[in-house]
């Protein structure tokens, strides 16, 4: 088992309360496994991934454990979560367009980013040219400004630096969302390629685009409201989804081929309920067309199906 | 009736302007009441330079852009005026449409200060109900709210209920439900849809193809910043005839057929067209289908 997370529960920091962005949520990714996460804006997923890597200043570590491979990992301490950034956590941050230092080569960068872990670039830096080849990118680039590149060829330039110490685990945040969709494509594919070719164990890729997932990840998780509503393989979830929420969504999603004329889609009533002060019991209720008296308590994620979890009570 | 007819914008670019950019190359087409068209491009393509400047918020370099027979570069302040009450803009970001020091209904009171101050409160306050109810909004939940109290949908559907409180007959949607949830931007899409079948012509911009086919009457797919294929929106989608079309749609992803499953058709590299060449001719392959031929800079 490369990753489980157990009840996590992460909080932000407000001067109204904090805000319960990650409320327990209790999970694994297999070795090899590419998750999807997806879900609204404000759902945590974004929260999860950072809560994997690196808290950030409003965020507050509330309860619950990390895995890794076997060690735990010590959310609530930055330094010594340093040992494991890098080279056994890794990730390619939302915006990597601007992760890249602009007063710098982004052969300094990548130099820079070594010497920090006490690694000698010189040893790795035919690999490197090798990867940057595999993406498409020549070695001239390592001579070159974050200016002087695409926003596409920096994102690549990017998902190499990250992977390159072939981290256990990637957690690849929004990296597809500000490109055009021929690039779209090229990225996600170079994502499951990493995979093959091992230099990455496993990989958690949000996104609030569950066609790409489809494409690009072996299971799906859907998130809510800072709770889990639904994990599967990524067919059982486009194609057999389980959760309401899940439902909704999935039908609500315009494809090629679907015309207003011929099938109107609806979206789902309502918003999302706030997380300074979250309703009890499941956070769906509201909005859900199948709610009864038992939703106001909060219904358990449990397996139904081999490989399928819901945290529904009319599913299970 | 709005026709853009050999549209073209060079910006100037580079430290003294000393450069210059093609944004967008001889572009022409119309736009008909109760019609949407979908404009399909991927960033850089001049798809929001054009909308830009049907708004005029861009001069036009060459070609022109007239609507119902006018030009409308040649209009004075007055004309700009009486332009902007029927022809509307909607752009990506509902967040920064909004001053957040101010109410979001300010928009509305702003409206009323240039176009309608001869109107009493309670007859204003009856066409600005009638204009949220035709975007889905009750007044109870959205007036007298702060921009950050209220949703990106609830504010993108505000800024049409803006545009509607004005007889607009033209709508230029620019990119507008690309940073909404996916549980709320086909609300606006229907929202869309619906505004057309009451008789206004909607320009829709995105770079998202399956929002464009789901929508739009006809479909125009620019490519560095000219016209590479356009016509009825089934027959863009099912033949595509370009090059460039068919390498988008085989780039989109699919909700229910995985890119591997799906044969690629022919080489996705294109031979790059450069801005610098004039913009392809296009001729008819088909009843209302238009692509761009063969030739220089335009793989077949």
């Amino acid at each position: 088992m490369s990753l489980r997370v157990d009840d996590l529960k992460v909080y932000y920091r407000t001067l109204r309360g904090d805000v319960q962005a990650l409320d327990g949520v209790t999970f694994e990714i297999a070795d090899g496994e590419i998750m999807g996460l997806a879900g609204e804006s404000g759902c945590g997923k974004s929260t999860l991934g950072k809560s994997l890597i690196r808290l950030d200043g409003r965020m507050r570590h509330v309860g619950g454990s990390v895995t890794l491979d076997g060690k735990q990992l010590p959310l609530g301490d930055d330094r010594a979560m340093n040992a494991f950034r890098f080279k056994s956590v890794s990730i390619v941050p939302q915006y990597a367009m601007s992760a890249l230092n602009p007063t710098r080569k982004v052969g300094r960068i990548a130099e820079e980013l070594l010497e920090s872990r006490g690694i000698h670039f010189d040893g790795v830096r035919p690999e490197l040219v090798r990867r940057l080849e595999l993406v498409g990118l020549s070695k001239d680039v390592l001579g070159m400004f974050p200016i002087e590149l695409s926003g596409g060829m920096k994102q690549r330039t990017v998902m190499v630096l990250s992977t390159l110490l072939n981290p256990s685990l990637l957690i690849a945040d929004e990296v597809t969302s500000a490109l055009d969709v021929s690039s779209q494509r090229a990225v996600a594919e170079m994502l499951v390629e990493f995979r093959e070719r091992s230099y990455v164990k496993s990989m958690v890729f949000i996104t609030h685009d569950l066609a790409i997932l489809y494409q690009a990840a072996d299971t799906i998780l859907v998130m809510y409201a800072g709770r889990l509503a639904e994990k599967a393989s990524s067919d059982a979830v486009i194609s057999r989804p389980k959760h309401p929420y899940t439902q909704l969504l999935v039908s609500s999603l315009p494809e090629v081929g679907v015309r207003y004329a011929d099938r109107r889609l609806e979206g789902i009533p309502g918003k999302p309920p706030s997380l300074l002060e979250p309703p009890q019991g499941c956070r769906f209720r509201d909005r859900c067309p199948l709610a009864f008296a038992k939703c106001a308590e909060q219904p358990p994620f449990v397996e139904v199906e081999p490989g399928h979890r819901v945290a529904c009570w009319a599913v299970t | 009736m709005l026709t853009l007819d050999g549209v073209s914008k060079v910006y100037r670019i580079g430290a003294f302007g000393g450069k210059s950019l093609q944004a967008v190359r001889g572009v022409s087409f119309d736009l008909r009441p109760g019609e949407i068209v979908s404009l399909i491009g991927e960033s850089g393509s001049g798809k929001s330079t054009i909308g830009r400047m049907i708004l005029r918020l861009d001069r036009v370099t060459s070609g022109t852009i007239s609507f119902d027979g006018g030009d409308i570069a040649q209009l004075g302040r007055t004309g700009t005026k009486a332009y902007y009450r029927e022809v509307q803009g909607v752009f990506q970001d509902p967040f920064s449409s909004y001053n957040p020091v101010f109410k979001a209904d300010r928009v509305f009171a702003m409206i009323r200060g240039a176009y309608f101050p001869g109107v009493g409160n309670d007859e204003w306050h009856e066409k600005l109900c009638a204009s949220l109810a035709s975007v889905g909004l009750g007044p109870g939940e959205v007036l007298n709210r702060y921009p950050h109290q209220l949703s990106g949908g609830q504010l993108q559907r505000l800024l049409i209920a803006r545009a509607l409180l004005l007889d607009i007959r033209i709508l230029v949607a620019d990119e507008v439900i690309s940073m909404l949830d996916a549980s709320t931007r086909i609300d606006v899409l229907n929202l869309l849809a619906d505004l057309k079948s009451r008789g206004l012509g909607i320009l829709f911009i995105t770079h998202d193809l399956s929002l464009g086919n789901y929508v739009s009457d006809r479909t125009l797919i620019l490519h560095r910043g000219a016209v590479v294929e356009m016509g009825a929106t089934e027959k863009v989608f099912g033949d595509p005839r370009h090059a460039y079309t068919r390498m988008l749609l085989a780039s989109v992803p699919h909700l229910h057929e995985r890119w591997r499953d799906r044969k690629r058709n022919g080489d996705l590299a294109l031979p790059p067209a450069s801005r610098d060449d004039p913009a392809p001719v296009l001729v008819e392959v088909d009843t209302d289908h238009l692509a761009a031929l063969p030739g220089k800079g335009e793989p077949s």
